[in-house]
């Protein structure tokens, strides 16, 4: 597995202990269907979060959430209407949905720095 | 985190109005947005902003800025904003003291490696922030020199963004950086206008001039090619009196917002602006949908505006003078604002008395037609000939002038006799609103101040009866005799006064 392949599930699982330290639990990790995927769904109190992460090793590209554009967030928005109504099929409540933003810069030599932005999509 | 806020200044034609920057950063992906009527120069200050503030080793964070400029109706163009920006949003980021950057004006145009560019207008934006209460201004080091001309401003010049907030208290290693200068626009140097004693001939049109430069009267010259007319209106700017400091204030501001060179002091000799007869009248008394720029009537405030070969300026733009030169002002009104320039020249006009230009000369046959002639002269329309007290003929310079030519009258000389006799009116129309002849109302050249001396309008009540004169031509005869007066030294137009003053009315066609 070439290095930029595994760096973007390091930066998915540096981003999940990130926020399940902040008290999130837990919900989906790479939760997939045949429209796309979704890095990460949690829930923070009575919120739904979807999670998109974006990692990088350094920031000579720009910094990660330079590249989480507009159309990412329409289409994470989609597969998560996608996944409450699969939720509602299997007799669930869905309360209410939020998306959030990591970024992940992940230098080889020095400790990962995380940026969490919290309802970016509105 | 807090609000950033800097100020910097808005123009509209001259006048400036203090735009107060708001920066905010939110918690959202990094995008910039700039609210507050920006025009398509303002709105790219975003990616100038962010590149500049980047390379000058303080990145603006990857967040959400937006940056607000309130008063948010007020339409604001240029590049000017960018320092003000770039401050704001680094306060706003927590980088800079707040108190520091809000105190201060801003002016200036980032490049993108970070240096600060001259930019069009510092000088009246910088006369409109003191006139607010805003005496400390922050400009690119390479228009200091033109800030530094207003009086009361305490002038920073920065070279970059870096050194920017350095001043503002940011802990940072100043980087000396090269300054970015103005570059000098190619031929903006002024020819030299020549001395009043190298016209040959025509002892009359000299004189003439003179009579214009002390009364202010604006001028037509009629001649065929090669009489001097040119010559003689390019030398009129040397005999009027330096500008006092209001006045070249105004004409720097004027030169500034045109982008024209100024130097580290005050221009003080009256400007000369003679555009080519292609010139629209945009091109004459300003315009433009987005930039409102002054056109050459206001480039010529203070000075002369010499129009050669008047007839073939299309007759839309020659009417276009008509209102500046009523008011002294060019107001120009556009959809997001109107604007206003001083245009307070004395206007001269040049032209041929036909299109084959032999007319009237005495061992020349002319081959226009009647008709021609008419039509020639006759797109010159008669409330701008109206406006013209003196109309002169130039003849050509025959070979018996040439031998025995004297010493002409030098400009040093005609100078001191112009501000001798400008002294004259102005201590007549002390009390009054008025400074020179050319000014004065009708009902004031029949009031006992103004009236001649006793019988010596009788040529001119003479040609009134005859027709001759219509009785606006009668005042202006008035005017220009007062102007010749003063000249002469007497206190009141006599009989030779008026008699000379009535041959440079109806000299010419």
């Amino acid at each position: 597995m070439p290095d930029t392949d595994r760096l973007g599930p390091l930066g998915e699982r540096l981003a999940e202990r990130h926020l399940l330290a902040r008290g999130y639990r837990l919900l989906e990790r790479n939760w997939r269907c045949p429209r796309g995927e979704i890095d990460l769904i949690l829930q923070d109190g009575d919120e739904t979060v979807f999670v998109e992460v974006k990692t990088r090793s350094a920031l000579g590209y720009g910094h990660p959430l330079e590249a989480i554009t507009v159309a990412k967030l329409a289409r994470l928005r989609r597969l998560a209407v996608e996944w409450c109504r699969q939720r509602r099929e299997a007799g669930e409540q869905v309360g209410r949905i939020r998306i959030d933003a990591v970024a992940v810069v992940a230098p080889s030599d020095a400790p990962a720095r995380i940026d969490h932005l919290a309802g970016v999509f509105r | 985190m807090s609000v950033g806020r800097a100020r910097t200044i808005a123009l509209v034609g001259i006048e400036g109005a203090v735009v107060e920057i708001e920066a905010d950063i939110s918690p959202q992906l990094p995008a910039f947005v700039l609210v507050g009527l920006p025009d398509a120069a303002l709105g790219e200050a975003r990616d100038r902003v962010r590149s500049a503030a980047g390379n000058s080793g303080l990145p603006l964070p990857s967040r959400k800025l937006t940056v607000n400029l309130s008063p948010a109706a007020l339409p604001k163009q240029g590049s000017a904003f960018d320092l003000g920006i770039a401050l704001a949003a680094l306060v706003a980021d927590g980088r800079l003291p707040a108190e520091s950057v809000a105190r201060v004006v801003h002016l200036g145009e980032l490049g993108l490696d970070g240096r600060l560019r001259p930019v069009p207008g510092i000088l009246p934006a910088v006369m409109a922030a003191v006139r607010a209460g805003w005496r400390t201004v922050l400009v690119p080091a390479g228009s200091a020199d033109e800030a530094r001309l207003v009086p009361g401003a305490e002038v920073v010049g920065v070279a970059s963004l870096r050194d920017a907030a350095i001043w503002h208290g940011a802990e940072l290693e100043p980087v000396a950086v090269e300054p970015l200068v103005a570059p000098a626009p190619v031929g903006a140097e002024e020819a030299a206008q020549g001395d009043l004693s190298e016209v040959v001939g025509s002892r009359e049109a000299v004189e003439a001039v003179q009579v214009a430069a002390a009364g202010g009267h604006h001028l037509l010259l009629l001649g065929p090619p090669g009489a001097g007319k040119t010559m003689l209106a390019a030398r009129l700017p040397g005999l009027l009196p330096p500008l006092d400091v209001a006045a070249a204030l105004e004409l720097a501001s004027i030169r500034s917002l045109a982008g024209l060179p100024i130097g580290a002091v005050l221009p003080d000799r009256a400007p000369f602006e003679a555009p080519h007869h292609t010139a629209s009248a945009a091109a004459l008394v300003g315009g433009g949908s987005g930039v409102i720029r002054p056109g050459a009537a206001a480039r010529a405030t203070h000075g002369v505006l010499f129009l050669d070969e008047a007839p073939e300026f299309s007759p839309h733009a020659l009417d276009a003078l008509r209102q500046p030169l009523e008011d002294g002002v060019v107001r120009l009104t556009r959809a997001a604002a109107t604007a206003q320039f001083p245009a307070r020249f004395q206007l001269v006009l040049a032209a041929n008395p036909c299109p084959c230009g032999n007319d009237g000369a005495p061992d020349l046959s002319c081959s226009c037609t009647p008709m021609a002639k008419r039509r020639y002269l006759g797109r010159l329309s008669g409330p701008l000939l109206d406006r013209i007290d003196i109309r002169l003929r130039v003849p050509r310079v025959t070979a018996a002038q040439l031998r025995g030519r004297g010493e002409g009258v030098s400009t040093a000389e005609a100078r001191a006799r112009v501000a001798e006799a400008r002294g004259r009116a102005a201590a007549r129309l002390d009390g009054t609103p008025w400074r020179l002849n050319a000014h004065v109302p009708g009902a004031w050249l029949r009031s006992d101040a103004g009236r001649p001396a006793p019988g010596a309008a009788e040529p001119l009540d003479r040609a009134l009866e005859r027709g001759a004169l219509t009785m606006r031509g009668y005042d202006r005869a008035l005017r220009v005799a007062w102007s010749i007066a003063d000249l002469d030294g007497v206190d009141r137009p006599g009989r030779a006064q008026i008699g000379r003053a009535l041959l440079l009315r109806t000299g010419a066609a």
